[in-house]
């Protein structure tokens, strides 16, 4: 009983720690954002301060923050609809009716993310052009999709192989069609792990900086596009640069927050039998 | 009810001319966030009202916004209407046709007050192609407190002997002075600006007269020795990592006692807001060894209108605004004189405002005029520049070359080794572009 406790002590310990560590980096960031630029670039950092929201004025009067956020969020969510439109199905078929291309289709899947973006930068830029599409929505959300896709198809696909097969054939002994079983037994069951999967989406949207930078200017920019023009060659804009980071990783860090339980759930879904 | 049919269409063709009246032309205009830029973001609002026009901002890091603006102008893709662009893109772009030329400005925009020097490294053929927005040559920052506490004196135009007998003096590591700032991160306008006008000033060159790279040469070697033994020996720690950004904080919060570099960078240092040493700060010429050419580089930030832009006159009337005389004064009044665009227009150095308020104004002026892209080593070459040179391949080399030079200072290479391997990938890339068979 003694050891037990000690060992959990222990554990609670070193998850603390490790939390701790991977939060210091945003607590360090949101401390930059309140302070001067001096401040910021101090060497030994100062711990005491005056505290100031000037930075943070200072990055609403130069760029509008909720119009990037608004883009941001059409963006990543729309980007993850679609992509959980086209993922679904392909997992399903992936996962219960597999021959024997399906595993080289997957592998073939996952190789294209290795592909630098950089090296179809040009094509893509031309076919936006041609198409109308640079700096709109649907094409950061078309690009969104594209590129996560893989990553969907992949977690969704290792989520429904934990589905016993037996459940969905009862339920076509029952007489449900595919569609019928898809919507009404599938998409409930692995609903953990699909929502995990939309939110690794969602973040992984939200995050991408490429293809933001490349393709919009400023009607469809993202929060990416906004970090970006607080970051500077020349003159030191650290403690602004901090205020605008703070206020372009708020919403996703609430967003995590809320959903940290379903997140975790998702993750760990089938992992125990 | 055919009255009241003609009425009410001729009250609608007469509000739609009225709104697209008020409405103006809506601009998209891309640049740099360097502190100069950001004013003229805030200031016109000014030109907005004048004109009704709107402005459209896509403000980015240096790099980023080169590979953005390269991407779309290449592929004639026209998204911006102006674009900020530097000394070293406006002569090949406007060679390959991508800009609209800019020798029509009214008469009050007195083009024969633009510094000449800067006038045509941004001219192709006597065609003006993109306007200068500020102009930088590099130069001597020295502490001249310490220089008197060890009864030093730096001269007007010191030489690399001195700088290093300086250094040696007045390094401090254990109280964290360091005897030299340089630049040392890799990249081509980064270590790359300061070692190019480094062995242009040891009699060297990039390129002779037949495109062959000369980076095996002795100049250059003797060039990166000295340079590796300053850095490594009176340098801060860890000085491969340190570029523009982190060179100018060190100096800025009393860790250097010379630093060589930009001197757009003097406003910033001489301000008290940003520096703590802006009462100790004075300043020299770019130091010179054997060569007395090429030891200041030369750089130019101007605004150009992609030829894929459908709102020329607009763009044109924009940039007549932000790079006129009227503008610097603009910014002198609001802004501080201090703060006015540097190194573009002869009238501003007339100002007794702007030269009481920056001291470092006529080593900045005579730093740019002797700064001359067409005439920047002892030996002759085939291109112009003084810190790069004006060729498409240039960045790849230098940001290749760069790395190595990076690697020499933080000990990985030797300096013939690495100026070895830099002269084979040069050969090589010079070779695949057809310059050397």
């Amino acid at each position: 009983m003694q050891l037990k406790r000690r060992q959990k002590l222990i554990m609670t310990v070193l998850g603390w720690s490790i939390a701790l560590l991977m939060f210091f980096p945003i607590f360090w960031m949101f401390l930059t954002s309140l302070k001067t630029e001096i401040e910021a670039v101090a060497t030994p950092p100062s711990l005491f301060f005056q505290a100031t929201f000037d930075n943070f004025r200072v990055v609403q009067a130069r760029a509008d923050y909720l119009s990037f956020a608004t883009n941001s969020i059409i963006i990543s969510i729309g980007s993850t609809l679609l992509a959980m439109l086209f993922a679904v199905p392909a997992a399903y078929v992936m996962a219960f009716f597999p021959d024997k291309r399906t595993r080289g289709t997957l592998l073939w899947m996952l190789s294209t993310k290795m592909l630098p973006p950089v090296g179809v930068l040009v094509p893509i830029y031309l076919l936006f052009r041609n198409l109308g599409l640079i700096d709109t929505h649907i094409g950061l959300i078309i690009i969104y999709m594209l590129m996560n896709l893989p990553i969907l198809v992949w977690m969704l696909f290792t989520f429904f192989k934990d589905i016993p097969n037996d459940i969905l054939e009862a339920s076509r002994i029952d007489g449900a069609g595919r569609l019928g079983e898809l919507i009404y037994l599938l998409i409930p069951l692995a609903l953990p792990g699909i929502a995990s999967t939309s939110l690794l989406s969602i973040i992984l949207a939200w995050n991408e900086a490429f293809w933001s930078l490349n393709l919009t200017t400023f009607k469809a920019a993202p929060l990416t596009a906004f970090i970006a023009s607080f970051s500077a060659p020349e003159g030191l804009f650290w403690a602004k640069l901090s205020a605008a980071s703070s206020l372009a990783i708020a919403p996703i860090l609430v967003l995590g927050w809320f959903s940290q339980k379903q997140l975790v759930r998702g993750l760990t879904f089938g992992a125990v039998k | 009810m055919k009255i009241v049919g003609k009425f009410l269409a001729v009250l609608f063709t007469l509000s739609i001319v009225a709104i697209s009246a008020a409405q103006g032309t809506e601009l998209t205009i891309a640049t740099v966030n360097n502190s100069d830029m950001i004013i003229m973001q805030e200031l016109s609002s000014q030109w907005e009202a004048e004109t009704g026009n709107k402005l459209n901002w896509l403000i980015l890091e240096e790099n980023v916004l080169r590979q953005r603006v390269t991407t779309d102008i290449s592929t004639g893709g026209g998204q911006f209407d102006i674009i900020t662009i530097g000394a070293y893109e406006t002569p090949l772009w406007g060679k390959l046709g991508w800009l609209n030329s800019l020798d029509d400005f009214g008469d009050d925009y007195a083009y024969e007050d633009l510094f000449p020097s800067v006038r045509n490294g941004l001219s192709v053929d006597g065609s003006l192609y993109s306007a200068p927005f500020y102009a930088e040559s590099s130069f001597t920052f020295y502490r001249h407190d310490l220089f008197e506490a060890a009864g030093l004196t730096m001269p007007d135009q010191p030489s690399y002997d001195q700088i290093l007998e300086f250094a040696k003096v007045l390094h401090d590591p254990a109280n964290e002075l360091y005897g030299v700032c340089l630049r040392g991160k890799a990249g081509w306008g980064e270590n790359m600006a300061y070692v190019s006008t480094l062995v242009n000033t040891f009699g060297g060159r990039w390129f002779d007269e037949d495109w062959n790279p000369q980076l095996d040469s002795p100049e250059w070697n003797a060039a990166l020795s000295y340079y590796v033994d300053l850095l490594t020996n009176y340098g801060p720690p860890g000085a491969s990592s340190n570029g523009h950004n982190e060179n100018r904080a060190l100096f800025a919060s009393g860790n250097c006692a010379m630093w060589v570099d930009a001197t757009s960078a003097a406003g910033y240092i001489f301000n008290p807001d940003e520096s703590t040493v802006a009462d100790k700060t004075s300043f020299a010429e770019a130091p010179i060894a054997s060569c007395p050419r090429g030891s200041g580089w030369f750089w130019a930030w101007a605004l150009g209108i992609p030829s894929s832009s459908q709102k020329v006159d607009a763009a044109k009337s924009f940039i007549e605004w932000a790079t006129s005389q009227e503008y610097v004064d603009l910014v002198g009044e609001s802004k501080g004189w201090v703060a006015a665009p540097p190194g573009t227009r002869l009238s501003t150095y007339a100002k007794s405002d702007y030269v009481e308020a920056a001291p470092f104004a006529g080593f900045t002026e005579s730093s740019i005029v002797a700064a001359d892209p067409a005439n920047a080593t002892c030996q002759a070459v085939p291109y112009t520049g003084v810190q790069f040179v004006a060729i498409p391949e240039f960045q790849a080399i230098g940001t290749s070359v760069g790395q190595t030079v990076a690697a020499m200072v933080s000990g990985q290479l030797t300096v013939e080794e690495g100026l070895a391997s830099a002269q084979e990938a040069t050969v090589n890339t010079m070779k695949q572009a057809g310059y050397i068979r």
